[in-house]
């Protein structure tokens, strides 16, 4: 169910995901301080390849990350196998891509 | 004057894999009585058709494991004393694998399990050449000491939630073997093993809950043995990926 590669994946994207989110946070906090509103956010990451990368990144991780992951819910509490287990893998990850995929998107070209 | 025996409320699980139930025994108590015990006098004056699995009776056979009270023991250690509780105690066959009947279980798949890890010894030497001197102070040589007093009991593997729900996991008693093997100088395939604990039943499944260390009865860590194999299955496969390229 859970080979090395999916083992390996999933550890190298919590990598990629834990500075990201830390980043994400931090410049959270900091940016809103003297009190910002989202159109003022978004005229900041509008047109920027810095943070769109930032976030792609992020919501690539995040979709390997998580289909893994309900991959292995799936399979122990939900007892499904063989090809509907990889169905699953693969349709999470998919929605999960499109989905970030789309807010990276909307942030970018805002 | 003699005083009146106490006795205790046993309860036995008694049946096979399609159907059965929980049946009550009234037992009496010694002052040194084992849960083994316990199941014997049951077999003895009671009824002679309870099935269940002993040999040594001293904790190194690994025969006589079921679940006392809901947690899996070896019942030939297990001193009533230590588990009764309002007065009753409840044995049941190990969880995890099929019942063939009463406290019997067919235990094939734990020990399919270990050749599936490699648990076997590989060698490429013969009867002519010198025994290897393994210095007994080596850091790999105290990892396998440290593993390699299992009894083959499967308490862990009844423990382990995840075997419960991945039917093909190879338990944590296979994989405390592969551990010991791919830290034993001696053994000519450690590649192999790392490759065999790679697969989809491999121990990248485990979750490290740590009920097969908490219950083992030898006080092994096999959970440190999985986080060991994890560890060395990733260094194999980057190497292996840096081959192939």
């Amino acid at each position: 169910m859970l080979d090395a590669r999916l083992y390996f994946l999933q550890r190298l994207t919590a990598l990629i995901m834990a500075p990201l989110v830390l980043g994400h946070i931090a410049v959270m906090i900091y940016a809103i301080q003297g009190g910002l509103t989202a159109a003022e956010i978004l005229n900041r990451t509008a047109g920027s390849i810095g943070w769109a990368v930032f976030y792609g990144t992020f919501v690539a991780a995040v979709s390997i990350h998580a289909a893994i992951g309900v991959r292995v819910i799936a399979h122990e509490t939900l007892k499904i196998k063989g090809a509907a287990l990889s169905l699953i893998t693969w349709i999470s990850g998919v929605v999960l891509l499109l989905m970030g995929a789309r807010a990276v998107f909307a942030v970018f070209a805002a | 004057m003699q005083s009146e025996t106490v006795k205790m409320n046993v309860s036995v699980w008694r049946g096979n894999r399609r159907d059965g139930g929980y049946l009550s025994y009234k037992v009496p108590m010694e002052d040194n009585q084992t849960i083994l015990d316990v199941v014997t006098w049951i077999q003895h004056n009671e009824d002679p058709t309870l099935s269940y699995r002993f040999a040594c009776r001293v904790g190194m056979c690994g025969s006589c494991a079921m679940m006392v009270n809901g947690i899996p023991r070896w019942t030939c250690r297990t001193h009533v004393k230590k588990v009764l509780k309002d007065n009753a105690i409840k044995v049941a066959p190990l969880r995890n694998l099929p019942v063939i009947k009463d406290l019997a279980t067919d235990m094939d798949r734990f020990f399919d399990n270990w050749n599936k890890a490699g648990g076997v010894h590989h060698s490429d030497q013969t009867r002519n050449d010198e025994i290897e001197l393994i210095d007994p102070n080596k850091p790999a040589r105290k990892i396998v000491d440290a593993g390699i007093e299992c009894i083959n009991c499967a308490v862990c593997f009844a423990a382990c939630d995840t075997v419960s729900g991945n039917d093909q996991y190879l338990g944590p008693a296979a994989l405390n073997r592969a551990w010991t093997l791919v830290n034993d100088e001696k053994d000519a395939d450690r590649p192999g093993i790392l490759d065999l604990v790679s697969g989809n039943g491999g121990c990248h499944n485990c979750h490290s809950q740590g009920s097969c260390s908490e219950y083992c009865p030898n006080e092994l860590d096999p959970m440190v043995a999985i986080a060991g194999l994890k560890r060395e299955t990733m260094r194999h496969l980057i190497s292996q990926g840096k081959t192939d390229a």
